[in-house]
Formats: structure tokens, C-alpha cells, sequence
């Protein structure tokens, strides 16, 4: 490809771009609460979308948790004593969220709920 | 004793904050106050927080510091630490005060650098000579690379050093005559120490140079106990402030009459109504105070 | 008026003092420092014990605020215990507590105990372009017509400048499906771990956003953040997929107000076209 060739390719990118941000685009209905088919037919429509390549906007709103760190102020936490961070993660499971993972060798749940 | 030389030290602005209360800023607050602009005095921040380089903490900031005064704490200068202070930190810190112009700057009487990093804890210090001298030198660079006075705040302390020679109130009285820094005193502090230390906080407050207090902090505190069963106070700033710092409070009032007072909650922050009312009762016992000064005055 | 030390000796020199505190709190193996007292003179460990937990549980209490879907991933207990192994090989070098943690993604990929969740750091890297993002330095989205303005010929020198807080991340698992459902009130569904998910993450305004994005246009983005001009993105883009759509990207980034302002290479930069 030449210089002026891609110049050109270039400049009817970014003018057909710019036309997109013009009309007003459909939200996405992002990824909400699916059943098992909902979502083999969300999968479905995210390739769809794939081939569409557009950035699709997942998750856009304020979360709790940005909030100050702060030093100085001291802690509580289970008695205070220097014994407190004894936890040994290497004799420990990993023990919250209950997520079934669909693995490409089948199904497993990783991580049983406590 | 000779005081050493001094840059002018109010370069900056000879501002003051309001001798009313103020509530610490917390980002959970910021909505309910861009909202409802609550009467109140001041807000304090802790000076780390917005060293980030932008987004919302310094938009809300800046718009919070249009409508009210505001005063700048820091918590990570490490004035006690036997090791140059850090000069880029200090650099950020005269950043934040160009920018948001605070009536007042507040660090601690403690340290928190070391050889291996930053702690997020105000580290207490053996009071000698050698380490008055430290601090002294540190208070004198802090006060002129700021150009301004800063305030410097009494620790919350859970033990003593066997080496100190020197009490904390004659430590800080000699610091302010050889520095001319103003003093924060933080009244939860003093309780906190003086339960964990079994001295007696009154004595304490008789012997602070209340006269260069310019602010007040009151917080919250967590009762444990040490291995001997004595009890141990935790300087938590996780709850609402006690009864008995309260009462300490009204005492140091009636001595110092009105003074800028700060409501401190660093965790379990909860809604803004809460702080709010501390606010306002820490204002009701400076209103008592300024009226039964007044009468006194009619009828003496 | 200053006093007799109590201790009647020679203080120690502070420095070696703060040494021996520091390494104390740091290495719970060892004891107290001596000449740290109680009300009644007798050395109290519970009560130097209170500036240890200070330290080290304040620092988890930061991370579990700055990783809340690592956190609820694993767990309180193993969570704490994770952190407090970070905390103690990487305490913070700056007081600048806002960018702490910035390595426990990493930290966490090397964690042997979380192995069994191979999906975790990417959940952590998640987190921590959150808060980069939420902290990132302000800028004005450029108006896309601002592009209009530029002759045809000039595109091929063509640099574009992405807003401070654009990061990519290409993610080995559905992390963001992941970090979705652990964050807020999403009901947990089942994922695919063999879906490999790239996002974009941005602050135009006062929000961060997430996007999916496709795996050419994490190679495009990350292009443009490293200041290779938009035809060397778009060379590499192909080459990890040749059916990149380059004005989809572009229009996306636009929606997204990702790009805050372009410029030009100088023309006699020679490029290897293909």
C-alpha cells in the first residue's frame, strides 16, 4: 500500500467515524441478569456484535469503592493485638463467591459457597 | 536558648480558619453536601488524598472549597523521623496549597518514613533533646518551603519511651517557642494517651500552651485492654466521639473560648446528618460558653 | 523542664531507634523493641502490638476497599491472608496511599494459593485500572470534527492522543464478566472460562467505564497508548485480525471520548510499508 493510499484509506475511516458518532446509537443491554439460555443467546448476540466491532459500553456507573485511604487513625480489628495477621493463606481456600465455571472440558464449580 | 532565624511565615495568607465547627470531607459525603451546602464552618482533608492528578476528588474539592474554608491535613510528612524530610512530598504538599489556598496546614508530632518505605500509622517518638532538635529543624524547612505557619497536633500514644527526658506538653510548648508553629490539639488524643499512659488528662490540657492552639480535633475511640488487663484506649476515628472527650472539650473551651473544631471520622464513615450533629454539638458548647462569657461580662 | 530518663541511660540514637520499631512491625517473628513501656514502667508487647496491627490490618482494610470483587471472589479470611503476605513483602513507598497496591495484581498472579483461580489477577488488574482511571489526570474529549479539518495526504503521519485515563487489558478468562457479577447487586450466572475478554477502560468525565472490546482492538489501542502512529495501530491491528474494522474503532473511540487530540509525525520519518 502506498503513503497516499493509506492517507486515503485513513481519511474515509475517520470520516465515516465521525458520521457514526453522529447518529444516535442503540444502549447496549450490557450484561444483565441471564439464565442459561439467555445466555447462550447473549453469547450469540455479543458475537454478533463482535462482527460489528463496535466498543460496546458494559459498566459505566460510580462504585463505593474509591474511598480515602487514610493513615494515622488507628484499627480495630479482632482484638487489636499483634497476633491479628497470623492468617496463612497457604493453609486456606479460596471461600466466597459461588461461581459455577463452564469450562471448555465441561462444567465445575470452582468454588464452593460457604 | 537562642530561637533560631525565621522566614516570614505568612506568605501565603494570613487566613484563618472560622472559630466554628467543621466535619472532615469524605468522599461518601461529597453528593449530600454539593446538594444541600449545609451550614457549617470549615472542611478538612487529608492533604495524600488529593495528591492523585485529577478526576473527581479534585473536582468536588474544588467545588466544596468555592463555598467554604478549608483546612489541609497531612499525614504522611514523617516530621518526627531521623532522616531528611522528603523533599518531594513537601513539593506536592506546597502544590495542594497554591491550588486550594487552605486557611490552615496541620501535620503530626510523629513519624512514619523508614529505610524501607512509608508506614500508614503516625509512629510515637521518645521525647530528648536530640529529637526535639529533629522535629525543630523539620517544623523550621516544612514552615518555609510553604511559606506558611503550620499547626502541629499532639499524638495519640499506646506506650512511652524509657529515654524521654522531657514531658509531651513541656516537648511541645519548647517546639512552639523555638519554632513559632501553631498547635492542633487533638482532645480525643489527649484522652486516648492519658487512659493509656494513667495520667491525668486535665493536667495535661493545664500544661498545653493552649494559647497557640488555632484548631481542635475530636474523634472517636475504640476501649480494649493490654495483657494486664488495664485498659487500652484505640485512637479509631470509627465512631461517634465519646462522652468523656465531650466533657474534656467543654473544659478546654472554657480556657481557650471559641476554636476552629473538627469532627473526625476516617471509617465506618456513616451518613452526613450523623457528622452533621456532632458538628453542630460541638458548636452549641462554644455558643454556651461565648453566652455565659457574656453574662458574666453584664454582670461583673 | 527536661528530666532524668527514666531508663537512667543514654538515650539511643533515634535513627537506630526507628530502625528497630520499623523492622519490628514489619516482621512479626520478632519481639518488641525493649524500653517501650506501660503505665507502670513494665514493657507492654500487647501495646507495641497496636502500632503493628495498625499498620499492617490498615493496609488490608486499603486493599479490600481498592479489590471488592477479589474480595468477595475468595473470601474475607483468604482474602486478609493474600493481603497481608502483599503487605508484608511490599509495604508502601510512598505516602501517597492512593497508589498503593498497584502491584498486587501481579502479586496475586504469583500467589501459589490462588492458583486454583486462574482468573483472579485479571479480576485485580481489573480493579486497579479502575482506580488508576478514577484518579487519572482531567482532559477534554476532542470534537470529532476536529478530524475534518485535516488534507487527506497528512493522515498517513496521522498520531492520535488518548485520554489520560484509557488503559487496555487483555484478560486470559471472562474477567469482566467476572468482575461485573462481584461488584454491585449482579446475580452470579455462569461463565465460560475459556471466553477470553479484552477491555477498555476510561474516565471521560466524573465515571469510569468498562468496555468489551475485541481482541484486535486491545492490539490497536494499546498501539496508540504506546504513540505509534495510527497506521503502525492499524498494521498490527490486522495482523491480529485482518478483518479489523479500523472506522468501527475509531467511531468507538470517539463515542467513547477517548481521544483527546492528534498530531502529526514529521514527513520525512520513513515508514516500512507492507
Amino acid at each position: 500500500m502506498s503513503n497516499s493510499s493509506t492517507a486515503l484509506l485513513l481519511a474515509t475511516a475517520f470520516s465515516t467515524a465521525i458520521a457514526a458518532t453522529m447518529v444516535p446509537v442503540a444502549n447496549a443491554d450490557g450484561m444483565k441478569m441471564m439464565t442459561k439460555e439467555q445466555m447462550m443467546q447473549t453469547r450469540a448476540a455479543n458475537q454478533k456484535r463482535a462482527m460489528a466491532q463496535k466498543l460496546e459500553k458494559c459498566f459505566g456507573v460510580a462504585l463505593k469503592g474509591h474511598n480515602d485511604c487514610y493513615a494515622g487513625a488507628g484499627t480495630t480489628c479482632a482484638g487489636t493485638s499483634s497476633a491479628d495477621y497470623q492468617g496463612n493463606a497457604f493453609k486456606l481456600v479460596a471461600h466466597g463467591t459461588c461461581t459455577t465455571m463452564h469450562t471448555p472440558k465441561g462444567d465445575g464449580s470452582l468454588t464452593p459457597k460457604a | 536558648m537562642i530561637a533560631p532565624m525565621h522566614a516570614p511565615l505568612q506568605e501565603v495568607a494570613a487566613a484563618q480558619l472560622p472559630t466554628r465547627a467543621g466535619v472532615g470531607l469524605k468522599p461518601a459525603h461529597y453528593a449530600a453536601i454539593i446538594e444541600n451546602e449545609p451550614e457549617i464552618g470549615f472542611f478538612e482533608v487529608h492533604a495524600e488524598n488529593y495528591m492523585g492528578a485529577g478526576g473527581p476528588p479534585h473536582r468536588n474539592l474544588t467545588y466544596i472549597r468555592e463555598r467554604y474554608a478549608l483546612s489541609l491535613h497531612g499525614v504522611g510528612l514523617s516530621i518526627g523521623a531521623d532522616r531528611p524530610l522528603d523533599r518531594a512530598h513537601l513539593s506536592r504538599l506546597h502544590q495542594l496549597i497554591l491550588r486550594y489556598q487552605p486557611a490552615s496546614f496541620s501535620e503530626h508530632l510523629a513519624w512514619s518514613t523508614h529505610d524501607g518505605g512509608f508506614f500508614n500509622d503516625l509512629l510515637p517518638l521518645p521525647y530528648h533533646g536530640a529529637t526535639l532538635r529533629r522535629v525543630c529543624a523539620h517544623i523550621d524547612e516544612v514552615q518555609d518551603r510553604l511559606g506558611c505557619r503550620m499547626l502541629l497536633e499532639n499524638p495519640s500514644t499506646y506506650l512511652r519511651f524509657a529515654e524521654s527526658t522531657w514531658s509531651e506538653t513541656d516537648f511541645i510548648t519548647e517546639i512552639v517557642r523555638r519554632t513559632h508553629c501553631g498547635l492542633l490539639l487533638d482532645v480525643n488524643n489527649v484522652h486516648v494517651s492519658a487512659t493509656n499512659q494513667q495520667t491525668d488528662a486535665r493536667a495535661y490540657i493545664a500544661a498545653f500552651p493552649l494559647a497557640h492552639v488555632a484548631e481542635i480535633h475530636l474523634a472517636g475511640h475504640n476501649l480494649e485492654a493490654d495483657e494486664l488487663g488495664r485498659p487500652l484506649l484505640i485512637d479509631t476515628h470509627d465512631r461517634a466521639v465519646d462522652a468523656a472527650v465531650w466533657h474534656l472539650y467543654g473544659e478546654v473551651i472554657e480556657r481557650t473560648g471559641a476554636v476552629a473544631t473538627l469532627i473526625e471520622r476516617d471509617a465506618d464513615i456513616p451518613s452526613w446528618d450523623v457528622l452533621f450533629a456532632e458538628a453542630c454539638q460541638a458548636e452549641a458548647i462554644m455558643a454556651d460558653h461565648a453566652k455565659r462569657g457574656a453574662r458574666h461580662a453584664r454582670h461583673g | 523542664m527536661p528530666a532524668t530518663a527514666e531508663s537512667g541511660l543514654p538515650a539511643p540514637p533515634l535513627h537506630e531507634r526507628q530502625r528497630a520499631f520499623a523492622d519490628a512491625i514489619l516482621n512479626p517473628a520478632l519481639a518488641a523493641p525493649a524500653g517501650l513501656l506501660g503505665p507502670d514502667g513494665v514493657a507492654s508487647a500487647h501495646r507495641f502490638g497496636v502500632y503493628r496491627n495498625n499498620v499492617v490490618m490498615g493496609l488490608i482494610h486499603l486493599l479490600e476497599d481498592k479489590f471488592p470483587a477479589v474480595l468477595r471472589l475468595v473470601g474475607t479470611p483468604f482474602f486478609q491472608a493474600m493481603a497481608q503476605a502483599f503487605v508484608l513483602s511490599c509495604p508502601p513507598q510512598s505516602p501517597i496511599l492512593l497508589q498503593y497496591g498497584g502491584q498486587f495484581p501481579d502479586f496475586i498472579a504469583r500467589f501459589t494459593p490462588a492458583r486454583e483461580l486462574p482468573y483472579l489477577a485479571d479480576v485485580a488488574r481489573i480493579e486497579q485500572a479502575y482506580l488508576e482511571a478514577y484518579h487519572a489526570e482531567d482532559a477534554d474529549a476532542l470534537d470529532p470534527s476536529a478530524f475534518l479539518a485535516i488534507a487527506p495526504q497528512d493522515f498517513d503521519r496521522l498520531h492520535l492522543q488518548l485520554h489520560p485515563s484509557v488503559q487496555v487489558l487483555s484478560c486470559t478468562g471472562p474477567a469482566l464478566r467476572i468482575w461485573q457479577m462481584n461488584v454491585g447487586d449482579e446475580p452470579l450466572q455462569p461463565v465460560d472460562l475459556g471466553e477470553a475478554q479484552c477491555v477498555l477502560v476510561s474516565r471521560p468525565e466524573a465515571l469510569v467505564e468498562l468496555r468489551e472490546i475485541q481482541g484486535s482492538s486491545e492490539v490497536f489501542i494499546s498501539s496508540l497508548l504506546d504513540q505509534a502512529s495510527v497506521v503502525t495501530a492499524l498494521q498490527r491491528a490486522l495482523a491480529a485480525d485482518p478483518e479489523f474494522d479500523l472506522s468501527a474503532n475509531l467511531a468507538g473511540l470517539l463515542e467513547a471520548q477517548c481521544i483527546v487530540g492528534f498530531g502529526f509525525a514529521p514527513p520525512d520519518v520513513k515508514r516500512n510499508d507492507p
